[in-house]
């Protein structure tokens, strides 16, 4: 039981990045799978900022009385990989965008067969 | 020879080398003007054999002569040293290039061939990497030009851009670029992790802390690998490459390709394993009875082929085997006799391609069965044929017999049996193959059925070079000196 | 004072120039701007090149911050011989790129193509030369983010889905690399890459660090197309612009090898990843079995780009077999196939892409009766496919000689035979084109007769690559000699660790 609750803030981004990795491989809808890569990419984010907290520890702010913090720099960096995941969204949904006017559709399935997509 | 008196004498090497190279060149420009380019092309050819002399006349003086390019890796380098058995191959190959060139320019212009200035520049390219072959000094030297050799003869292969010229070229660079990527540069590679060098020495660069079974399977791996020796099961490139024009099959595959092919088994025999390790290691036996079997079954599929050059083309397996088996008796009298054979058999060869060309210009014919009767039209052809199958079968007074008495010899030596019945057997199979032609062509009578045109003997351009390499396979007979000289100066340097 | 800038140059300069090719707006200017842009990088990487050669190290300490707190950009001679290889392929692929995007990107989007082309190359050396793994991951994705848009550019729709399954791959790799980054954090609190160095061989085989490694490993994998991670890399290559294609054959794949090297030897430790975890026998095995499949599989290609994608993946597979054998000869050969591979597959690439620009085509057919018409393009085409296949005198035997020496050394007959015969299905996939161009009648219906030459601007660059396969395939004392160097410093980051600080 200790196994599960102690890391508990593991076991959540391992059933994140699952979903997210299932969807962007099964889903049909690239649309979808964009948001699984999503899915995916935050289980990453929450990994790095749950591993700067430390237990009894407040945001990294000098104040009288607190001798405690937590680790700001994996917050920092966190910051950092968001935008490279918003970029990285924005660029997948207007190539989906792109696609839609292009094959006239944005499910797999409908225009794999259509072109052969290696 | 004065004529080059003035030219420092390890510059040499490079005149052989460029002359070719600048030659193709020079007809590449010259493309647009036959006369010109032919005229160069002769021109090149002639001024090569001279510096190719004067390269022999320092060999006999002992002056030594070396030439180093570039340093291709650290310690690796791109360079040449003259021996002798590189001088012997050298002489014959230049020798017969002018004598091919003139040939090809009647043969090319006879049949009306298209794209003669590609010809003409990868037949000069071809030359150029044989020289370098012939002189190079270590196994990567001749790696590299063994490869340069086999790229430029391509493009003649596949001259008739027929869909059966480019079969062909596909089977001959397959073959050829796969044994030698696969086996042969495999063998350098592992002689180099061996032993740390690549050079030539005589005596053979392996020594007593070489381990017996790698230095045998190295052995396995080089006659294989070098794919240019035609030994079986990697034959079948020499009579798919038989699709080419005449003058190629006459010059390039049965005598400068394939001879580079011997030239580099001999030489590795000699220079990189040396005869005293060839005869201790086990695997020596089995090349040799590779070579045997290759001789007469070769010479067996040559019998039931119709077609000339097919005929002529297992011929020349056959003939080449007689040269690695005299490699791999490692003894005195074999190599001699393998180095005799290198010029033997390239004389003989060549004026049995030349008429057979000569034949297909004027008469139009490739198959043996229509040559009944042919030899009271083209008298001085058949004669020229007659000549060059004696010394093929190994009869006198033809240069054939020189070097078949040596291998015979050196087998009888050192007791190979399987040796003395394979070279028995085969001289039996190829009277078997060449004397019916040669009774064919005198004795029966023409068809009357089909409809004959009249022809006479082929044009001079074409005539006069087969009866000078018939003279030579007769004169070499009874001159047999030169070569002779040279194998036994190459054994001296090595003992 | 560009001197002491000198390490960060080949970042800021292409990122620099990114936005003002925007600004500017007219394609002819933005070319210019690029390639001078690019141009001054090539220079710099030579400085950088000739001051790393003794083996030294340039340190930069990004906006003054001292490491381990502030970011570092670090220099030594394996990154440079990399740097110099990408800035060189980038300004050729520049020069070629003003005909035959012109002809392939519509004209509006043209100042947007040089804009994404130059954030590409600055992500690139961003990789390159940073010293911390986490800015590594940031410059990781600006270039890969470029790339993505790069690839979608070409006219062909098909490049549509192209890019974007590369981009699901792409950020898969990239966020695994992070989880990795992450995992090591955890472990050591640093990520400056020698801090992380010294204190995960301090800590080494905790669960936390094999998990990073694993991580790091599989996301590098998929960025460098390491077989059986490398499906995105063929369709990517196909319907890209052709001189997209060009430029990523002969940087993308060779910075993410660059990245694997750095994880492998900087930070994990040569003797950690190979000795304690055996790390060789697996990238040995997808090594080989790259080799032959992708090699086997570009022999039934009739599209000559998808053709050579897949050779470029089974060439991958050579570079990583020359890490695995784990020793100063294997490395020497991987960087020096970095290098070569990256002259003769941007030469080929652009001969297919001058093929396009004539022919509108790049399947097998419209090469026919090429070697007549357009004899500049296929006679460079012939030549740097001769590089490929390991011909002597030219840059592939070179490599080749390297790589089978070094698995020789180890007593390895058996991979240096396998690499021997994997290199003669290059003879057929090559052979194939040769011919088509040489020995067969063009086809019937296209207007074969008007078919010429393409301009001087497209065959400069091309030869210019041809050319440099065959000058470094004979005088090799420039490339073997810094491509030791950087061996040297790769094997001796991983030993001397504890004394760099």
């Amino acid at each position: 039981m200790s196994l599960i609750f102690e890391h508990f803030n593991h076991w959540v981004v391992v059933i994140l990045m699952m979903i997210g990795l299932y969807i962007v491989i099964t889903a049909n809808n690239l649309v979808k799978k964009v948001v699984g890569l999503n899915i995916f990419q935050s289980a990453v984010f929450l990994m790095y900022i749950t591993m700067g907290k430390v237990v009894g520890g407040t945001a990294p702010i000098l104040a009288e009385g607190v001798t405690q913090y937590s680790n700001p720099l994996p917050h920092v960096l966190i910051l950092t990989a968001i935008v490279v995941g918003v970029a990285t969204t924005a660029v997948g949904l207007s190539l989906v965008l792109r696609i839609k006017s292009a094959y006239g559709t944005i499910e797999e399935n409908e225009f794999q067969n259509k072109e052969d997509v290696i | 020879m004065n004529l080059w008196a003035s030219i420092s004498q390890d510059q040499l090497i490079n005149l052989a080398i460029f002359i070719p190279f600048f030659g193709a060149f020079l007809v590449g420009l010259l493309g647009k003007y036959p006369n010109l380019r032919e005229a160069a092309s002769i021109a090149t050819s002639i001024i090569l054999f001279t510096v190719v002399l004067a390269i022999t006349d320092n060999t006999f003086h002992g002056t030594l002569m070396n030439m180093h390019w570039f340093d291709l890796f650290p310690g690796l380098s791109v360079s040449f040293l003259v021996e002798p058995l590189g001088v012997l191959f050298a002489l014959v190959a230049s020798f017969l290039w002018i004598v091919t060139t003139i040939y090809a320019i009647g043969y090319m212009r006879g049949n009306n061939e298209k794209n003669q200035t590609r010809f003409f520049i990868c037949f000069a390219l071809a030359i150029s990497s044989v020289m370098a072959i012939c002189f190079s000094d270590n196994l990567l030297t001749l790696f590299i030009f063994y490869e340069v050799l086999t790229l430029s003869t391509y493009p003649l292969v596949t001259h008739a851009g027929t869909k059966e010229a480019k079969e062909g070229g596909r089977i001959y660079l397959g073959i050829l670029l796969s044994t030698s990527v696969g086996f042969l540069l495999f063998a350098i590679l592992g002689t180099y992790a061996i032993t740390g060098t690549l050079d030539f020495k005589p005596g053979g660069v392996f020594d007593e802390s070489s381990p017996d079974l790698m230095v045998g399977l190295l052995l396995v791996l080089f006659c294989f690998g070098i794919g240019k020796a035609a030994l079986m099961p990697f034959h079948r490139w020499l009579p798919s490459a038989m699709v080419a024009p005449t003058p190629v099959s006459a010059l390039l595959h049965a005598v400068a390709v394939v001879k580079a092919g011997v030239f580099s088994i001999l030489k590795v025999a000699v220079y990189i394993f040396g005869l005293d390790t060839l005869s201790d290691l086990a695997t020596t036996d089995l090349i040799l009875y590779a070579a045997s079997g290759t001789m007469v079954i070769a010479s067996i599929i040559a019998m039931t082929k119709d077609n000339l050059k097919a005929r002529l083309a297992y011929s020349t397996i056959a003939q080449l085997s007689y040269i690695v088996l005299g490699a791999m008796l490692a003894t005195a009298m074999g190599v001699i006799g393998s180095a005799m054979h290198i010029a033997a058999h390239a004389f003989g060869k060549i004026t049995l391609f030349f008429v057979a060309g000569a034949i297909y210009t004027t008469a139009h014919k490739k198959l043996v069965s229509e040559l009944d009767g042919i030899g009271k039209h083209m008298p001085l052809t058949m004669t020229a044929f007659t000549i060059g199958a004696i010394s093929m079968i190994g009869l006198p007074p033809a240069a054939g017999f020189i070097s078949k008495w040596y291998l015979l010899l050196g087998s009888l030596e050192t007791s190979q049996w399987v040796a003395v019945i394979a070279l028995i057997l085969s001289t039996l199979l190829n009277a078997a193959y060449f004397i019916p032609i040669v009774y064919a062509a005198y004795f029966k009578s023409e068809p009357n059925d089909q409809k004959h045109q009249s022809h006479g003997e082929a044009p001079l351009m074409i005539l006069i070079p087969l009866l000078i390499t018939a003279g030579m396979t007769l004169f070499m007979f009874f001159n047999p000196e030169l070569p002779l000289a040279l194998a036994k100066q190459m054994l001296e340097l090595s003992l | 004072m560009f001197e002491q800038h000198l390490a960060v140059l080949p970042v800021l300069l292409p990122l620099i120039a990114a936005p003002l090719v925007v600004l500017i707006n007219k394609p002819r200017a933005a070319w210019l701007l690029s390639t001078l842009f690019v141009g001054a990088c090539v220079y710099i990487s030579f400085g950088l090149v000739s001051a790393t050669m003794d083996g030294g190290a340039l340190r930069y300490a990004l906006g003054g911050w001292e490491p381990p707190w502030g970011i570092e950009m670090r220099v030594d001679s394996a990154n440079a011989f990399v740097l110099l290889t990408v800035s060189v392929i980038a300004t050729l692929v520049l020069l070629f790129a003003k005909e035959s995007i012109a002809s392939e990107v519509a004209h509006k989007q043209l100042p947007l193509f040089y804009s994404a082309y130059l954030l590409c190359l600055a992500g690139l050396s961003g990789i390159l030369i940073t010293g911390d793994a986490f800015n590594l991951f940031v410059f990781l994705e600006i270039s890969s983010l470029a790339t993505y848009t790069l690839v979608s550019l070409a006219a062909d729709r098909r490049c549509l889905t192209a890019a974007f399954r590369y981009l699901v791959m792409g950020t898969i790799g990239a966020t695994f690399i992070l989880i990795g980054v992450g995992m090591l954090y955890m472990k050591t609190g640093t990520l400056n890459m020698l801090d992380l160095a010294e204190r995960i061989q301090a800590v080494e085989s905790h669960r936390t660090i094999n998990t990073g490694l694993a991580f790091i490993m599989v996301g590098v994998s998929i960025k460098l197309a390491l077989f059986p991670l490398h499906m995105w890399l063929p369709a990517a290559y196909s319907f890209a612009p052709s001189a997209v294609t060009a430029f990523l054959a002969g940087t993308a794949t060779k910075v993410a090898i660059y990245v694997m090297l750095r994880f492998v030897f900087t930070i994990f430790g040569a003797g950690y990843v190979f000795e304690q975890m055996n790390m060789e026998i697996i990238v040995l095995v997808l090594a080989l079995a790259g080799i032959f499949q992708c090699s086997f599989v570009a022999t039934t290609q009739s599209n000559i780009k998808t053709l050579l994608a897949y050779s470029s993946v089974a060439q991958v597979g050579y570079i990583i077999l020359g890490v695995s054998l784990v020793s100063l000869t294997g490395l020497t050969a991987s960087l020096l196939h970095i290098f070569n591979h990256a002259l003769m597959k941007a030469a080929l690439f652009m001969a297919v892409g001058a093929v396009f620009y004539r022919m509108g085509s790049v399947q097998i057919i419209a090469f026919q009766g090429l070697g007549r018409r357009m004899p500049w393009t296929m006679s460079a085409f012939t030549i740097a496919g001769l590089s490929i296949i390991g011909v002597p005198l030219t840059v592939g035997f070179i490599s080749k000689w390297y790589l089978v020496t070094a698995a020789l050394e180890q007593g390895n007959w058996l991979v240096a035979f396998l690499v021997l015969v994997a290199s003669l299905f290059a003879v057929v996939y090559i052979g194939k084109v040769i011919e088509a161009a040489y020995f067969k009648e063009p086809s019937e219906d296209a207007d074969a007769t008007k078919i010429k030459e393409v301009p001087v601007s497209m065959l400069i660059p091309m030869w210019l690559l041809v050319l440099a396969n065959i000058y470094f395939g004979i005088d090799t004392s420039l490339t073997v000699s810094a491509a030791t160097a950087g061996a040297e410093a790769l094997l001796n980051g991983s030993s001397l660790v504890g004394g760099v600080q």
